[in-house]
């Protein structure tokens, strides 16, 4: 049965050493929580850089594609209208819905491609089943979780959240 | 670290100064939701309210009866529901510009802000948007503005800027709101966690969507926040662009000019943030948010109101100036009538609001009088929206031929609508006042000091 094991530190800088500890220990599924983002964690924790860049580039060409065919294909097959004179495909105009559509997919991508990139929403979490998380996690407390698919791993996790140096250490299961 | 928050609040010292440790902040922001809703708030909500139903039985009426309840006439076609709509559409901008440019020059006082003048942003396009839906008679096809497959194969003409603006308008609510969603989360976690009662827990728990703060979480998030504001701030300036389209793609005279573009971005930018300062100056006082929303941020906000605000007036002059340089007896007409023909009363109201008052702003003094900037913030606004009714009416009242010109005046129903668009701004704004935090808490507590980690060990483990 899957664990997390959770134990909690001082601050912002304990949460960055304890990060750095973890992964040095060989700990792969594991995070650092805290109620705003810490500057520097990413590199403590060994993450690569988020991809969301490129989800947004694939949304803003898929809306900047889609926004300016929409235009041309109603101006010349579906509703063809002669305005003012003007040649039907007269794409100098389709420029300001074109930026609109490509600006709106883009934001859908960075948002959704963030719920996704993050399994959002996701109601149900067994972290919070930790006393102590579940009231400070989000407000003033700096935690780590470690997962283990294996719950025998519990007793060696609490253990090493012990010796460096977390508090309220223990393990909840699924 | 472990100062805790005192009793006394004359006692706390400014937020960003670091007075409070990261539990205070929660504390501090949460207050108002988590207290019983003071006896002002229950008053100034139910008077709200009654304005949002004399806006509703307004609509309902016109529905009813016809866009005839108007005062609009042969020629005058629009009146007070573009003026409306400008004048919101207007106000929202000020919200965009400090979430999202602001954000981009990592101007830090704006952690103070940016919720509050987002939500102001979202309730002020909800209003602006109204108008639109109402003004196009049969509102009950309002839905041939957007481009549905239909029985009739007939499609929007997306050469006109009349559908420009659907997008530009609806893409900017959209995108305003998705932009203030992500910037929640956090925060309804902290409701989530903090709440007392099942059912606070279930509502702020779904719309928090399972938020542990995790690192893993916040790299994407920090990334999605940075993108929105890079595709925010290009929108907020091509949304007011469009809107002044409307106006200057047209060959009416007064309308028809290159200048309107930066002339209306500038004038949304200035009225939005005279908007965001009557909002700050009331709520600072009635929740004591004092520490947070401090007279430097106040100042700021002033500065940026006087250069708008000087902008606009540039603006004035410069229209005169090329109406008279280009040679156009029409062009030159329609400004002399702006001034001097039957509707100089609006003018020189706009010109005194706009030009004249907010130049105060060059002294210190009058920067820093809470009751100077109160009255100032509002006399912009009566201005800015005297602006968008010259610009509306005169030019349409005396076009090419004398024949065909008329004179606009409002009917009761037209300032009831505009009255009761009130009520639907204050009744949204009081609900997001009492039931969000005003403020981004994570915001304000990433800014601290104290949330930076030291960064010793980092060395020494590479």
């Amino acid at each position: 049965m899957a664990i997390s094991v959770i134990g909690e530190f001082k601050d912002p800088t304990e949460l960055l050493k304890a990060a750095k500890q973890t992964r040095k220990a060989g700990y792969e599924a594991f995070d650092a929580h805290s109620p705003f983002p810490i500057h520097g964690m990413d590199d403590a924790m060994g993450l690569k850089g988020s991809i969301l860049g490129w989800v947004v580039l694939c949304g803003g060409l898929t809306g900047c594609v889609a926004g300016f065919g929409l235009q041309a294909w109603v101006a010349t097959e579906a509703y063809p209208l002669v305005i003012s004179g003007k040649p039907l495909f007269s794409y100098q105009a389709f420029v300001p819905v074109t930026f609109e559509v490509t600006v709106l997919f883009s934001a859908f991508a960075a948002v959704f491609g963030m719920f996704g990139l993050n399994k959002l929403p996701q109601l149900y979490n067994r972290l919070f089943k930790h006393k102590s998380f579940s009231k400070k996690a989000t407000s003033h407390g700096f935690f780590i979780s470690i997962d283990s698919e294996l719950s025998d791993d519990e007793v060696s996790i609490v253990e090493f959240l012990k010796s460096i140096g977390a508090t309220n250490v223990s393990g909840v299961k699924e | 670290m472990n100062r805790v928050i005192t009793e006394d609040p004359s006692k706390r010292t400014p937020l960003i100064l670091g007075g409070h440790d990261f539990k205070g902040i929660s504390d501090l922001v949460v207050k108002p939701i988590e207290a019983k809703a003071p006896k002002w708030w229950h008053i100034a909500l139910a008077f709200s309210f009654s304005l949002l139903m004399l806006l509703l039985s307004m609509i309902g009426f016109l529905i009813w009866e016809g866009v005839g309840v108007w005062g609009l006439n042969n020629p005058v076609s629009w009146g007070f529901a573009i003026v409306n709509f400008v004048f919101w559409v207007g106000i929202g901008h000020a919200g965009t510009l400090i979430s999202a440019i602001l954000f981009l020059f990592r101007q830090k006082w704006r952690t103070s802000v940016n919720r509050f003048a987002e939500a102001m942003t979202i309730f002020a396009v909800i209003c602006a948007l109204v108008f639109p839906g109402i003004h196009v008679g049969r509102v009950w096809v309002a839905y041939f503005m957007f481009p549905i497959p239909n029985q009739m194969s007939v499609w929007p003409n997306f050469r006109s800027p009349l559908l420009w603006d659907v997008f530009a308008v609806s893409t900017y609510f959209t995108v305003s709101l998705l932009f203030w969603y992500v910037g929640l989360i956090p925060d309804l976690a902290v409701l989530r966690d903090r709440a007392k009662t099942k059912i606070k827990k279930v509502v702020y728990g779904i719309f928090a969507m399972g938020w542990t703060g995790g690192n893993r979480a916040w790299q994407n998030y920090e990334r999605a926040y940075l993108l929105l504001a890079a595709l925010a701030a290009p929108l907020v300036l091509s949304v007011h662009s469009i809107v002044s389209f409307d106006f200057a793609v047209s060959q009416v005279p007064g309308w028809h000019t290159t200048i309107f573009p930066p002339y209306f971005v500038a004038g949304a930018i200035f009225s939005g943030f005279a908007m965001v300062v009557t909002l700050m100056i009331l709520a600072r006082q009635l929740f004591g948010m004092k520490d947070i929303m401090t007279m430097h941020h106040l100042e700021c906000m002033n500065k940026i109101i006087l250069a708008t605000g000087t902008m606009v007036g540039y603006a004035y002059g410069m229209e005169f100036f090329t109406a008279w340089y280009s040679g156009n007896e029409y062009e030159a007409f329609a400004f002399v009538n702006r001034a001097f023909g039957p509707y100089a009363w609006a003018y020189w109201i706009m010109v005194s609001c706009n030009v004249l008052f907010p130049q105060l702003f060059w002294f210190k003094k009058v920067r820093t009088s809470i009751p100077a900037m109160f009255v100032i913030s509002i006399i912009v606004n009566i201005g800015m929206w005297f602006e968008r009714f010259v610009i509306t009416v005169t030019s349409l009242s005396r076009d090419f031929l004398p024949s065909s010109w008329g004179y606009y005046s409002p009917t009761w129903v037209d300032l009831c609508t505009f009255l009761g668009s009130f009520g639907l701004f204050f009744t949204l704004f009081l609900l997001f006042l009492k039931f969000l935090p005003m403020i981004a808490i994570s915001e304000v507590k990433g800014v601290m000091p104290e949330a930076h980690a030291h960064d010793h060990e980092a060395k020494e483990g590479h």
